[in-house]
């Protein structure tokens, strides 16, 4: 149960931020070619998609998206209680030699990214791999950085973030929680 | 507490939910095997024996090739059936194997009960891979994965499960789990390989294979057993396929495009025609790839899960 | 000499007197000295508060099995009667279906030393019907009765030669004791491990169906109706065999029958999640089998009351359901079953109850006991009918502990057992 609770990224802003990353993306990577976005189930496909719309408005450019379901790599299934449902993974082209982009809505310990690394690793043999997330919260258990961040927000490890999009939950924002003791 | 518990011994008592959570896991499992590199590293460091008290090559390649594609290490062990007079018996053979630190088991064995019997007596998680008579869980839900993907939703749908329903295991599972998914569910063969209570079970029972061939939208075709008729529950195998066989003659009938499974092995030329099991109705091969994501959906879905659960279970049994 | 007893207050139920009274018993060397009313016992006799209990005449089962000779490790004649006294039996009949058979004048006379020397329950030796009861010569019932055996059968399985069994019939007539038939078709009955029908369906076991019974029943009817000789059916599960019983009975044919008290109380239900505890043969059957013997008992077409208990060791029912033996023990449970189920149900009366576990086994089987009459022997059961009690197998004075039961609370328990005049069992020291 959380006991306050603050926008900390409008619809608006969300859409600016994702605009910026886009470019920024593009930049690091000297153009499309050769990118593929692989979003991170659930949330981290549909930000994949709207930063893929950003650069199609940008200059045309199809860049190609995946979906990447690291579940099964996920490394405290003895642990949780019940088992997460899995989901799709989906890569369009072969990503050898190509500049893979992991797309994520937050950013916390880092488990998660490692997991996506593994299953990256499986599908081939990239020339390049990149992060870009929406939101980095900080409170990282692993040596992972991102190369491209939407916001960082500083919050306190039982606090929560939230990132709700149309398509899955009909509200376009970013919520903080203020997580009780 | 865990979706299914500790052990998967039948789908009779599961619910739609738990079914339909198990196809949905084992749909996107299915590109695993697609992949260069089929394997996912889920369960790494446990080890699951695979113990076989009846020969069969094809439910045990298939879960060795499950529990592979997890990174489970596995262990095969394939016993001559335990008689009351010769060898260890069951619980002892399990207690062994558990000392010996295992995480799961998957039993085929001819005595129906048998795992849970030992799902009562041991920690590891239990998967029954086929039991007497009784039920062949992980097969019923390959053959509902195969028809959910070629019908849909199987609500309101018509199955018929053809041939010797009194011995086979796999007729019970599926009975279960498509009623549990709201499919009608009929049975066909002689009387005397049906089951004298079967519609206590719900189902409807045709007499002729050509009127559940009128009624079905899919059939499940059951292996006949040779012994079957050197026990006298037929008179011949050539007067089976006259009158039972899964013919094209009788199919081309149909008064709509059927769907045809087989749980294999296949006696072609008694309960199946050749030209019906090559032929584009049958979904024959696709349920044995189906049979390896189902597989993994179920070691999924139990491996590690609860051991206070067998705790709770064996005190009951006490 | 043991000193005489006097048992007071008690409610004295002697359906074979008519009686059911509150009053005093005395017995005095090994006999019954006086009953009813107020009695003034001799110096010296042992007196016994019975107030709130029911004396009776002492329980009789006539289908046990004791295993001795051949399987101590299960059951012996010494733990069996010792069994049958904790749970109010003053008598047992044991079948002889033990390794040797029990088909010969020697064998019966052992059992019978060896329930002697044992001092607890009566034992009456069966013999077999045929010889090592393999149904194809008549085992020598001259000899057995002899040497004490009190009835002829092949029980655990039937006497499948319609001429042999027809043979016995006729020729247990010289010595007055009846043939008891276990009746089962093998060929329809092979393999199976429980009742056939919605819950074999589901358990995928080999169902036995009571026609397999049933047909047995009529053969041997017919067969007594051919002989004018005495059949005594066993554990008769089914509606069906009732009502070919009531059509023998109702003929004038000399058919007696008996039922177990798990098939009035369990059905086949009770075999879910693969209990051996409950697997025997015949097996547990329906909820209307169950009401149709019930009412049997009731209306008199089932004579009588009997455990068929069964021991085994515990290893043997530890394991897959169609390989593990027939059977339960009963002995220790039999009195609160009946109550349980009969009494408390309304469906018999203490009396009745008292008739058909005391009164008629003995006049069916022509043995000594069944009633309190002065002069009778001194075999007495004093139960309290309203005790409520949990049964604890691993309390059981039989060796055996694979029961149904076990956990369950049951009304009615034996609280003293008396043998003879001699005080064999006393639940409360």
């Amino acid at each position: 149960m959380t006991d306050a609770s603050a926008v900390v990224l409008s619809a608006r802003a969300v859409a600016r931020t994702i605009s910026r990353m886009a470019d920024e993306i593009l930049e690091r990577t000297d153009g499309p070619d050769g990118v593929v976005l692989v979003g991170i189930q659930r949330r981290g496909v549909e930000i994949a998609d709207r930063l893929a719309d950003v650069m199609r408005d940008r200059d045309g450019s199809i860049v190609p998206r995946g979906a990447l379901d690291i579940t099964l790599y996920r490394d405290d299934l003895q642990t949780v209680g019940p088992r997460p449902v899995v989901g799709r993974t989906h890569l369009p082209v072969g990503i050898d030699g190509r500049t893979v982009v992991i797309v994520d809505d937050v950013l916390f310990t880092g488990r998660t990214i490692r997991a996506a690394l593994d299953e990256l690793a499986d599908f081939g043999r990239p020339a390049r791999i990149m992060l870009a997330v929406l939101v980095d919260r900080g409170g990282r258990e692993l040596p992972i950085q991102p190369d491209v961040v939407g916001r960082v927000v500083d919050v306190a490890p039982r606090d929560r973030v939230d990132v709700f999009v149309p398509t899955l939950d009909g509200r376009d924002e970013v919520v903080v929680s203020r997580g009780t003791t | 507490m865990s979706l299914l518990g500790k052990d998967l011994i039948g789908i009779e008592g599961l619910t739609r939910e738990q079914i339909t959570t198990i196809l949905d896991v084992a749909d996107p499992l299915k590109a695993i095997s697609e992949r260069a590199i089929k394997k996912v590293p889920t369960l790494r460091g446990m080890t699951v024996v695979n113990l076989f008290f009846e020969a069969s090559t094809r439910t045990r390649i298939s879960f060795e090739f499950a529990e592979k594609r997890m990174s489970a290490d596995t262990v095969n062990v394939a016993t001559a059936v335990s008689s009351v007079s010769k060898g260890e018996t069951l619980v002892d053979t399990a207690r062994n194997l558990e000392a010996m630190k295992i995480d799961m088991v998957v039993i085929r064995h001819p005595a129906s009960g048998a795992p849970r019997f030992l799902a009562d007596r041991i920690e590891s998680n239990v998967i029954n891979a086929g039991d007497g008579t009784h039920e062949h869980p992980t097969q019923g839900l390959l053959d509902l994965l195969t028809l959910r993907s070629h019908l849909g939703s199987l609500e309101g749908k018509r199955i018929c499960i053809c041939g010797d329903v009194l011995h086979s295991r796999v007729a019970r599972s599926n009975i279960w789990g498509l009623k549990a998914l709201g499919a009608q569910v009929a049975v066909c063969g002689p009387r005397s390989l049906l089951p004298g209570a079967i519609t206590d079970l719900g189902v409807e029972v045709f007499g002729r294979i050509e009127e559940a061939i009128q009624w079905a939208d899919a059939l499940n075709v059951l292996r006949l057993q040779l012994e079957r008729m050197e026990r006298g529950y037929i008179p011949s195998l050539r007067e089976y396929n006259r009158v039972f066989g899964l013919t094209r003659a009788r199919l081309e009938r149909a008064p709509k495009d059927l769907v045809i499974l087989h749980p294999g092995p296949m006696n072609r030329g008694v309960e199946i025609d050749s030209d019906v099991a090559d032929g584009p109705h049958s979904v024959i091969l696709e349920q044995v790839t189906n049979g390896v994501a189902v597989r993994m959906a179920v070691l999924y879905l139990l491996a590690g899960n609860a051991p206070a659960l067998a705790d709770a279970a064996k005190a009951e049994s006490a | 000499m043991t000193a005489p007893l006097l048992l007071t207050g008690g409610r004295l139920v002697d359906p074979s007197q008519g009686l059911d009274a509150v009053g005093d018993l005395l017995l005095i060397d090994g006999k019954v000295a006086a009953i009813g009313g107020a009695i003034a016992g001799p110096d010296g006799a042992r007196r016994i508060d019975c107030a709130g209990q029911v004396v009776a005449p002492g329980l009789i089962d006539v289908h046990v099995h004791l295993r001795e000779p051949g399987r101590e490790d299960v059951e012996t004649v010494a733990t069996g009667a010792h069994a049958a006294v904790a749970g109010g039996f003053t008598a047992v009949a044991a079948m002889p279906n033990t390794r040797p058979v029990t088909d010969n004048q020697a064998t019966v006379g052992f059992v019978k030393r060896q329930g002697e020397a044992a001092g607890f329950a009566r034992v009456y030796p069966y013999g077999a019907i045929t010889v090592g009861q393999m149904g194809e010569t008549l085992a020598e019932f001259g000899e057995m009765v002899a040497a004490g055996a009190v009835a002829v059968s092949d029980d655990g399985k039937p006497v499948e030669n319609a001429h042999i069994l027809r043979t016995a019939l006729e020729y247990a007539q010289t010595f007055g004791i009846p043939v008891v038939e276990h009746c089962e078709v093998m060929a329809l009955a092979h393999g199976g491990a429980m009742h056939e029908g919605t819950v074999s369906a589901r358990l995928g076991l080999k169902g036995i169906p009571a026609e397999a019974e049933e047909i047995d029943v009529i053969r041997c009817i017919l067969l007594a109706k051919l002989t004018g000789g005495h059949i005594h059916l066993c554990h008769l599960s089914t509606k069906g065999s009732v009502d070919l019983v009531r059509w023998g009975k109702d003929q004038g044919v000399r058919v007696t029958a008996e039922v177990c008290s798990h098939h009035i109380s369990l059905t086949h239900e009770a075999v879910e999640g693969y209990n051996t505890n409950a697997k025997m043969n015949p097996p547990l059957r329906t909820a209307r089998d169950v009401e149709a013997l019930q009412q049997g008992l009731k209306d008199g077409t089932i004579d009588l009351l009997v455990t068929d208990h069964a021991p085994h060791h515990y290893d043997e029912k530890e394991r897959e359901f169609a390989d593990a033996p027939n059977g339960i023990v009963g002995l220790e449970t039999a009195l609160g079953v009946n109550v349980t189920w009969l009494v408390d149900r309304g469906i018999l009366t203490i009396p009745q109850l008292v008739d058909r576990m005391s009164c008629l086994p003995a006049k069916v089987f022509h043995l000594p006991g069944g009633t309190l009459a002065t002069g009778s022997i001194s075999d007495v059961t004093v139960f309290d009918p309203t005790r409520a009690w949990v049964v604890d197998p691993a309390a059981f004075k039989s060796k055996g502990r694979n029961t149904p039961y076990g956990g369950q609370t049951l009304r009615g328990r034996a609280t003293c057992t008396i043998v003879g005049g001699r005080v064999v069992h006393s639940l409360d020291g």
